[in-house]
């Protein structure tokens, strides 16, 4: 791979140095806030990441990738309420347990295709929301404070806004690497070519299926990720965190930033979220203005921003 | 005959009320082209659909190289050396043409659960590749996106696509739909030297090049075969005649 000097990529590594600078700037000026705002930004940026996988790559329009937040945020969330509170426990846990959702939802859904398969997402998502809604013994609806965050044995202090932040940041770029092999391998290839054509990959020797259900756990796998550092950034699950809206925003993410393209989800969700805490400040309708900006990105750049900053180079 | 290569028995198909395919039986031989050809609606690419398992029959039996693959899905009869070509261009539009073919050796090289190494950096996936583009004359058009390649020049990548998968047999589907002249011409003499190497059924609306191309001829008309042999005894079979080329003139007109 050539790395070129244009548009996309100075606006990629300017980010991602500004992303890994960010926590020196806020010790330099003093402003918390930005840390937190970013913390949770980076965290949404690895579950649209991994969302990206599947729809931008894979041609899967999952409408319920809030589950995989939800689930591995629930696998720390319940873990540390019956005092297991070590990371290495609990992170290997929610990491399993969003593998294994994804390996049972994929294998039904991935029998329909299009709307149907958008819908079957969703409603897995919405049950997965109304079970954890029943976890009496876990604050059922009202959902489950985590008094303590994960230990790592010494190693890291979660607790600590920094070094919070520049594990969220790792696991973003670790997973933004994973993806970019994934996508350049022959898996990759051939679950980007079942995206351009089914029928061909089967009648050339595929089992189209096989592989879009692999693909389908990787990414519920790394949501899963996502999920749990969610969890003890908040230091709270609730089934909130899975309703439908969030799987569309996660969605909204992906579209902004640029479906297919690897960096493309970071800067939809920094975009998102930063338009979200601006415009809330002006206005409680600030979906008002958020949803016809939407609009005109579907409408005018159908590679999202990325898109807009030169030509997506893909399959 | 020696074992065929192919073995149809009594195939039926059905669509509702209308009988595609009506109690087929077919041979090919290993190494003979075998052309099919028919009236338009004759169930010509319902049959290939069927011997690569996109369809599957209502009833009867289909056997390739000795196995019975009747239920087989079309992945697995890639598997074991079935190719075939579309008649309506099918191949992967966002990926450049050596991807499409290297997609296509790829396939007969092993699984595909590899999920780090770079697999356009595969060297032998890309000489493969490369290889099958020069056998049809699109080695210079390697690195060109399928979308912009010519209706052509995607004919002759359907073509490369197949023989990437090392195919005992080449299921071709209208190959010439939609060329003109020379790149019919061009097409002809590709297949040719192919059928050296590789069993062939051919379907095609190409008259001049079904006579001169098969070793057999069978005609389907309403789903059902009204005739099989080499193309002198198609040419004067009455029924054939009658019932397909009569008003035509094609075959009596140009060979």
């Amino acid at each position: 791979m050539k790395f070129q000097i244009n548009v996309r990529n100075v606006v990629v590594a300017l980010i991602a140095i500004g992303l890994t600078l960010l926590p020196v700037y806020s010790a330099l000026s003093g402003n918390i806030f930005i840390l937190t705002l970013f913390t949770r930004i980076v965290i949404f940026a690895l579950a649209a990441a991994s969302l990206n996988l599947i729809m931008g790559y894979g041609g899967m329009m999952s409408f319920g990738h809030a589950a995989y937040l939800g689930i591995g945020g629930y696998a720390v969330g319940i873990l540390a309420f019956e005092g297991i509170g070590s990371g290495f426990i609990q992170w290997p846990v929610a990491l399993l347990a969003s593998a294994l959702y994804a390996l049972v939802i994929g294998a039904l859904s991935l029998r329909t295709r299009g709307v149907y398969f958008i819908m079957i997402t969703l409603a897995f998502a919405q049950m997965a929301y109304y079970v954890t809604s029943g976890l009496s013994r876990y604050g059922g609806d009202d959902g489950l404070t985590i008094y303590k965050r994960s230990t790592f044995g010494g190693l890291i202090d979660l607790s600590n806004r920094t070094q919070f932040y520049y594990l969220c940041l790792a696991c973003l770029f670790g997973g933004i690497y994973l993806i970019w092999r994934i996508i350049n391998s022959r898996f990759g290839m051939v679950v980007q070519g079942i995206r351009s054509n089914e029928q061909r990959m089967q009648a050339i020797g595929y089992h189209a299926n096989r592989y879009r259900l692999v693909c389908f756990v990787i990414s519920g796998t790394i949501c899963g990720l996502a999920g749990a550092l969610l969890a003890n950034n908040t230091d709270f699950v609730s089934p909130a965190g899975m309703y439908w809206t969030r799987s569309g925003e996660l969605m909204v993410m992906v579209v902004f930033g640029g479906m297919g393209s690897l960096f493309g989800p970071v800067i939809g969700t920094i975009v998102f979220l930063l338009l979200e805490e601006i415009l809330s400040q002006f206005t409680e309708y600030w979906a008002l203005i958020m949803g016809p900006l939407l609009l005109l990105i579907v409408l005018f750049a159908r590679g999202g921003i990325m898109g807009l900053l030169g030509r997506v180079n893909r399959g | 005959m020696a074992d065929p290569m192919l073995r149809v028995e009594n195939l039926v198909r059905s669509f509702g009320g209308i009988k595609a395919t009506d109690n087929l039986s077919l041979d090919v031989a290993p190494g003979e082209l075998h052309a099919i050809i028919g009236p338009n609606g004759a169930g010509k690419t319902t049959l290939i659909s069927q011997l690569t398992g996109q369809l599957m029959p209502n009833s009867g039996k289909i056997h390739f190289a000795g196995r019975d693959v009747t239920w087989l899905p079309s992945y697995q009869r890639s598997r074991l050396g079935l190719a075939r070509s579309f008649q309506i261009t099918c191949l992967l539009p966002d990926f450049s043409a050596a991807d499409n073919v290297a997609l296509a050796a790829q396939a007969h090289d092993g699984h595909s659960f590899r999920f780090w190494g770079a697999a356009r950096k595969e060297k032998h996936l890309r000489d493969a590749a490369q290889a099958a583009l020069m056998r049809v004359g699109l080695a210079k058009r390697a690195d060109v996106p399928v979308s912009e390649l010519s209706h052509g020049e995607q004919r002759e990548l359907e073509l490369a696509v197949a023989l990437a998968t090392k195919p005992q047999l080449l299921l071709l589907d209208e190959p010439m739909a939609g060329l003109g002249v020379t790149e019919s011409a061009r097409m002809v003499a590709l297949l040719k030297e192919l059928r050296k190497e590789v069993t062939i059924v051919l379907v095609e609306h190409d008259m001049e090049a079904v006579f001169a191309l098969a070793d057999r001829i069978t005609v389907l008309v309403y789903g059902r075969v009204i005739a099989s042999g080499d193309p002198d005894a198609i040419r004067s079979n009455e029924e054939v005649k009658r019932a397909y080329l009569g008003d035509q003139h094609v075959v009596v007109g140009h060979v």
